[in-house]
């Protein structure tokens, strides 16, 4: 069986945290779940490798994990308000990440937002970042 | 009786939030998005409601992935402030209105709106930002708040005509409580953003505009909006938006615009802030 089409699989450089993410994605959310806390995050950064493997990920979420692919980590079902847990507790500032996973930097990323944002001209579908 | 009074929408920016709590709302940045709400304090000075229904969602802080209500209502008697990673925000308690909510409760469930019942939560910035942005910063926040969370985390949110409809159903029940009170009811969240992906920075003041429009004229066509429409155009996170048709369907047909503002950006957000009350008959 193969899984329906969605519609806003068409959006470009998005993914959608839909039900069937969310499934694969439960350990990667539940790690970054335990963030939350400080004895957690001490154990985390004590043996990351280790304390990963309490949450039953694949082994292509816990290298995302482990490498800080923060998009990837989106495609395998981690979402963004749960990861954003990890990056805290790496010091990342939000802006931070949003820049990594735009692939600009933190000063090419806020000068982009003071200026208006991404226009969503030539942002609304694959075919259109296709050209790009 | 108590009635529903306005209908008060604003993002709930987390960046807000922290400006307020370090004490950076003077620098020319943050002064471009709190003078917005100057007026607004006034407005809610002379509003006085008696009670707010904030309808806000929840960021991975009350709710993990074990368990995700689509509607679930605060009914607790006070709300502590969540630590969301840095400590909890250094903000009053929210005080609830376990009497109101419970007959919000009773009314909207046996009109078939499934809600869940929340005894014991904490809340995140995006209940406690809009507070801030109404009220300011006070020792105690002005009145109780009742809290409604909308799961928009993971898709799919309700649609926009169900949290219209709930909306609806909300307001008839604030009607039939007995005792005399004025409800404002928070439509919160969104503008247009997104925050996740390679297009994360995505704004649409295009459509936030239209948005604000439809809200304060005829709001038909923005209740049929599909999802996906929302995600296109104003950002995965811009589904937000959904939130605040709960308010819209709290309020009659047509409304009067007592305030509005808009500016770009909050962080990584589109900052939208309306205020509207029934229309005189």
């Amino acid at each position: 069986m193969t899984d329906a089409k969605k519609e806003y699989d068409d959006i470009p450089g998005t993914f959608v945290f839909d039900q069937e993410r969310s499934r694969q994605g439960y350990g990667v959310n539940a790690f970054c779940m335990t963030l939350m806390k400080d004895e957690n995050r001490k154990a985390f950064r004590a043996n990351e490798s280790a304390y990963l493997d309490q949450f039953g990920l694949t082994p292509e979420q816990k290298e995302s994990i482990l490498k800080r692919q923060w998009n990837r980590m989106l495609e395998l079902g981690g979402n963004i308000y749960f990861t954003a847990k990890l990056a805290a507790t790496d010091g990342l500032s939000f802006q931070q990440v949003a820049a990594i996973m735009t692939g600009a930097t933190q000063q090419e990323y806020a000068d982009m937002m003071l200026a208006g944002g991404r226009n969503p001209n030539g942002n609304r579908s694959k075919a259109e970042w296709s050209k790009k | 009786m108590a009635k529903i009074v306005a209908a008060v929408f604003s993002s709930h920016v987390p960046a807000i939030g922290a400006a307020i709590d370090n004490g950076k709302t003077q620098e020319p940045y943050w002064t471009r998005v709190f003078s917005g709400f100057v007026e607004t304090k006034r407005i809610m000075e002379e509003m006085k409601p008696d009670v707010c229904i904030v309808v806000y969602n929840d960021h991975a802080s009350a709710f993990s992935m074990d368990v995700v209500p689509t509607f679930a209502l605060g009914c607790a008697a006070e709300f502590p402030p969540a630590d969301e990673g840095w400590g909890p925000r250094p903000v009053p308690v929210v005080k609830g209105h376990p009497k109101l909510a419970a007959h919000i409760a009773q009314s909207v469930i046996l009109d078939e709106f499934d809600l869940t019942v929340v005894n014991k939560m904490e809340v995140d910035h995006g209940l406690t930002v809009p507070l801030n942005l109404m009220f300011g910063s006070p020792k105690e926040w002005p009145c109780p708040v009742i809290p409604l969370a909308v799961n928009v985390v993971l898709f799919p949110p309700p649609t926009g005509k169900r949290c219209f409809n709930l909306g609806q159903a909300i307001r008839r029940a604030v009607e039939s409580y007995p005792e005399d009170l004025k409800v404002a009811i928070f439509g919160t969240g969104g503008m247009s953003h997104q925050i996740s992906g390679p297009r994360a920075g995505l704004i649409n003041s295009t459509f936030d505009k239209a948005f604000l429009d439809g809200l304060a004229g005829d709001p038909s066509k923005i209740i049929a909006m599909p999802h996906v429409e929302y995600m296109r155009e104003a950002g995965a996170e811009g589904i937000e938006m959904v939130m605040w048709l709960v308010a819209r369907g709290a309020m009659d047909a047509k409304v009067d615009e007592k305030y509005r503002f808009y500016t770009v950006p909050a962080s990584n957000t589109a900052v939208g802030h309306l205020i509207l009350e029934n229309a005189a008959r």
